[in-house]
């Protein structure tokens, strides 16, 4: 008889993911990301605030590979520092984000009754806020530093992942391993943290990996209305808004910032896709 | 079915007050005042304004003041242009963003529907691999970056179209397509998905085996099925079409209510703010309403449950 090697869902879903062509190329371009924000200092040619008027508008050439903008800034080191921003972001709001959706979440899921109610209602009302509003008022209330954008951004986005969770919870609170624990004497937070939440993460982990690309968004969209990140930290929102005046003469302003946005959203969406369909324990192979 | 109709209206109800009371008390954490102006104006006179609309009241009070207007369809008065009230301002946007957004999702649901089901069903063919790559692009790709691209392109490229402004029906293509691209991607990605599980029910094939001509199986099994978790994702859509709106009116300098909104919130235009939030949420909420009822309409095991 032919038997399987043993293997745990995440060795499994690690092993599903590499196989599948898009995510890999999309967590290829991920990585590259993540490295250039992190040594952006190092990889960008010029300091990316510096201003040269004797080098303002200038296209492509050799000694700026992108151009410059109209403040005489290089292209290319705003864009390598705007990925900074970019992945700060993206990141930390999905930080906020999991701390609150997870603690209403796995609150509401366990807790059940009026608890459960309040915070379901509570959620729903969050939920019918148009979110781009929320997050205006908030970034008007907080100010324009990158922590600040991220606090607002992730308190208005916590609700799609305190619904997942909750709806995890209460499916697998009703499993056997889980009846099995608590008749051996677990306490409720040890049921928690060792039973629930693990196996709860798959579909926690692939709303996050589809948030980051939404932050980015939002950051951008800010950004490009003008009520992002204070300048001049680069953000690849607001070179677009600074290109967008110079569309006609100097296209290229506005489209490398938009093409970089676009790349990240679209790799991190691949990443999202094959996380998604590596982690279904129902495609088990 | 009616019993459902009106709990849902009657819900919408204390929504908009718990929306009112989150962005009356947002609103006043905002540093700043409606006064403030460059040229700072004199106290007294500062004193006299805050007077005159409630300012020096309580908070409590003047929310009470607030719900009790609001109620009666008096939004108040605009502070930043004060010969304007609130309602005015925003019926006058209202038509303009209506316009946008329902050109936007009509386009949506043609684009992304047509080439969903295309995509189903003639899965794996050329058209089917071509949807996909639009789907993923469409769908990743902010829309502001989109209506960009088309600016350059149509714009300054091909002297096709004007860069914006509103009025003739030209200037609603850009903006609408840029709009209702991402939704459309989305819509066809879930379309393609749905028809194809439908398509491999059992009922389907009982159709076939029954004889029906391919057309009828389409229209009389497939359709009303595939729909149901397209309807789903509807709801969210308005949302986002609503927010998106903001972004693309700012882009294309539509006068419609995002700009509007954008403008009260640097001008601390309380009332402007608060006005443009509830009617936003209203339409959010009676397009999630408009989504439950067809949903009751298309599945009937909702209906009854």
């Amino acid at each position: 008889m032919l038997a399987r090697p043993p293997t745990s869902l995440w060795r499994d879903a690690l092993r599903r993911l590499a196989r599948n062509r898009m995510a890999v190329g999309g967590g290829v371009i991920v990585l590259v990301l993540v490295i250039t924000a992190l040594f952006a200092p190092l990889l960008a040619p010029y300091d990316p605030i510096k201003q040269d008027y004797t080098a303002v508008l200038s296209g492509p050439s050799a000694a700026h590979p992108m151009g410059t903008d109209g403040l005489g800034r290089d292209v290319l080191s705003r864009l390598i520092f705007g990925a900074r921003t970019s992945i700060t972001v993206g990141v930390l709001t999905q930080v906020v984000i999991l701390a609150i959706g997870l603690s209403i979440g796995a609150t509401a899921g366990l807790a059940g009754g009026r608890t459960e109610n309040l915070l379901m209602r509570f959620t729903d009302i969050m939920y019918a806020f148009p979110d781009l509003l929320l997050i205006i008022l908030l970034r008007s209330i907080f100010g324009g530093s990158v922590t600040m954008i991220f606090v607002a951004i992730g308190l208005a986005g916590w609700v799609t992942v305190a619904r997942l969770v909750r709806g995890q919870i209460l499916s697998l609170r009703e499993r056997d391993y889980v009846l099995a624990a608590r008749s051996l004497g677990s306490s409720q937070f040890r049921i928690l943290v060792r039973h629930l939440l693990p196996n709860a993460l798959g579909p926690v982990i692939v709303a996050l990996t589809f948030g980051i690309p939404g932050a980015i968004f939002a950051e951008a969209a800010l950004s490009y209305i003008g009520i992002g990140i204070s300048p001049p930290t680069p953000s690849w929102g607001s070179m677009i808004q600074d290109g967008y005046q110079a569309i006609f003469a100097f296209p290229y302003l506005v489209l490398w910032p938009g093409l970089a946005i676009a790349l990240t959203m679209m790799s991190f969406t691949f990443l999202g896709d094959g996380l998604r369909d590596a982690l279904d324990p129902r495609m088990r192979r | 079915m009616a019993s459902y109709f009106i709990r849902r209206i009657l819900w919408i109800i204390p929504l908009l007050l718990v929306v009112s009371l989150i962005t009356f008390g947002l609103m006043h954490l905002v540093p700043g005042g409606p006064w403030d102006r460059e040229k700072a104006l004199a106290p007294a006179v500062v004193d006299n304004l805050n007077r005159k609309y409630n300012l020096d009241r309580p908070l409590w009070e003047q929310y009470g003041l607030f719900v009790w207007n609001a109620s009666h369809g008096d939004l108040g008065i605009s502070y930043s242009s004060q010969d304007k009230n609130v309602a005015e301002i925003i019926m006058r946007g209202f038509p303009i963003t209506a316009t946008l957004g329902l050109v936007a999702l009509a386009f949506a649901l043609i684009v992304g529907l047509g080439l969903g089901l295309v995509s189903a069903l003639r899965q794996n063919s050329w058209l089917d691999y071509l949807s996909l790559f639009f789907a993923t692009v469409g769908a990743s790709t902010p829309n502001f970056v989109v209506a960009m691209v088309m600016i350059i392109v149509f714009s300054v490229g091909l002297h096709l179209l004007k860069t914006g402004g509103w009025g003739s029906p030209d200037q609603v293509i850009m903006p609408a397509i840029a709009l209702g691209l991402t939704p459309a991607a989305f819509l066809a990605r879930i379309t393609r998905a749905s028809v194809l599980e439908t398509l491999s029910q059992d009922y389907i094939r009982t159709a076939r085996a029954k004889g029906l001509s391919e057309r009828l199986v389409l229209t009389r099994h497939i359709v009303k099925n595939a729909l149901i978790p397209i309807v789903t994702v509807l709801g969210p859509m308005a949302a986002y079409l609503v927010t998106g709106s903001f972004i693309i009116e700012n882009v294309f300098s539509i006068p419609g209510i995002g700009r509007i909104f954008v403008q009260g919130i640097g001008g601390r235009d309380y009332a402007l703010i608060m006005g443009a939030v509830l009617f936003y949420a209203l339409i959010v909420a009676l397009a999630n309403l408009a989504v439950d009822l067809i949903y009751g309409v298309l599945d009937p095991r909702i209906r009854y449950s």
